[in-house]
């Protein structure tokens, strides 16, 4: 038996930040959204509805551990402690297993917000690849859903069919998205249907000679030819945004904005906490509701 | 809102559509719950803590089947669903 260490290729990179020009010792509201997805789970804090800081990092095997251990990242940052914080969401998969959330909202709505947090009033179309799923997301210019479309039958178009292409390349995740530019020609899709076909299509591909990279090619082509199907039934609407793991790999996104004929939206910031910043707005706008800035306790 | 239910396969789309817009004030009491001889529809709080008619989730994977007897081949002129929902917030997509 080998003692060598397997290489994870699928693992990206987890993140934490917090925003150190901020006091949040002098804000009088706190508000914490969690997004626990079935590959990836988010820590959102935000003060006085604008966004403080979090930890993005990968969902373990316990909802309720991978939640605690999301938040506790930002909290070990700041130097805040959870009852400095006003208001918990949870939101995603696992939502209704975060055990200090005050409540639970579906991803699709806080998507939405913070899609339209971080990509502006104007956003009005947004494609959400989850680990998981896939959504397309019509909202208006207060990021209220309007008109929402799931796919939530197999992996192909998910960001799990991105970590097994990764895998089975033997490539870093992260460097799928620019090698699947580096081919003479653009290949034909693979197989879109199911991710467990396209996987043995694939290794078929590389066995009758092609590199690795055109095969990385066809794979995101077949994940953008995926998800624009889903899109296209509720139709695109500019601004288009997309939130979630797959927007950072190039690849599939340049490929879906030649496919629908329009631009995204860009965001410098982390397109994965979309759904976390999302809940953590709305624990804002309901302490707003409830009055309180004027009883937070001294 | 417009929620779909449903999914997309190689057989086709398949889904219901439901403009919660119109749930929220029914002047029919939500006789879809009842119309539905499958009992496919449940009323839900949405988001926005909003009372509106959601597709179980039972049924969300598996329409095309479920629906069947409902259709022309089943015997029925029309959707039971979409006949009892007078403001016409039901619709499917095949």
């Amino acid at each position: 038996m080998s003692s060598g260490e397997k290489k994870e290729y699928w693992r990206w990179k987890e993140s934490c930040w917090v925003d150190e020009t901020k006091d949040w010792r002098a804000a009088k509201i706190i508000t914490a959204g969690i997004d626990v997805g079935s590959v990836s789970s988010q820590a959102v804090v935000c003060v006085d509805g604008e966004l403080y800081g979090f930890n993005s990092m990968r969902t373990g095997n316990n909802s309720p551990d991978s939640a605690t251990n999301a938040l506790a990242g930002v909290l070990e940052v700041s130097g805040m402690k959870l009852e400095d914080i006003t208001y918990v969401i949870g939101t995603g998969y696992g939502r209704v297993n975060v055990p200090f959330a005050h409540k639970a909202i579906t991803e699709i709505a806080c998507h939405a917000r913070g899609a339209n947090y971080m990509g502006g009033n104007t956003v009005r179309t947004i494609l959400d690849m989850g680990g998981q799923d896939c959504k397309a997301i019509h909202c208006d210019e207060k990021g209220k859903v309007t008109n929402f479309l799931m796919n939530d039958k197999c992996a192909a178009g998910t960001g799990r069919g991105m970590e097994v292409i990764a895998d089975l390349m033997q490539i870093p995740i992260a460097e799928l998205g620019p090698r699947s530019f580096d081919v003479d020609e653009e290949p034909e899709a693979v197989s879109s249907t199911c991710v467990v076909f396209a996987k043995s299509e694939a290794l078929g591909l590389l066995k009758s000679g092609y590199s690795k990279n055109k095969v990385i090619a066809a794979y995101c082509q077949a994940m953008a030819e995926r998800v624009v199907s889903l899109i296209e039934r509720i139709g695109v609407e500019n601004d288009f945004f997309i939130t979630g793991g797959i927007a950072k790999n190039v690849g599939v996104v340049k490929r879906i904005e030649k496919l629908l004929g329009t631009k995204a939206v860009d965001t410098k910031l982390d397109s994965q906490i979309a759904g976390a910043l999302g809940a953590a707005l709305f624990g804002h706008t309901l302490m707003l509701k409830q009055g309180a800035s004027a009883t937070k306790a001294a | 809102m417009i929620a779909n239910y449903g999914y997309k396969d190689g057989s086709g789309e398949f889904y219901i559509s439901i403009d919660t817009d119109k749930c929220t004030s029914c002047p029919v009491e939500h006789a879809c719950l009842t119309g539905c001889p499958k009992g496919m529809f449940e009323m839900i709080t949405d988001d926005y803590d909003d009372e509106v008619i959601a597709v179980k989730q039972a049924f969300r994977r598996s329409l095309a089947f479920d629906c069947s007897d409902c259709k022309p081949a089943g015997g029925y002129t029309s959707l039971p669903c979409t006949t009892a929902c007078t403001p016409g917030a039901i619709k499917h997509s095949w």
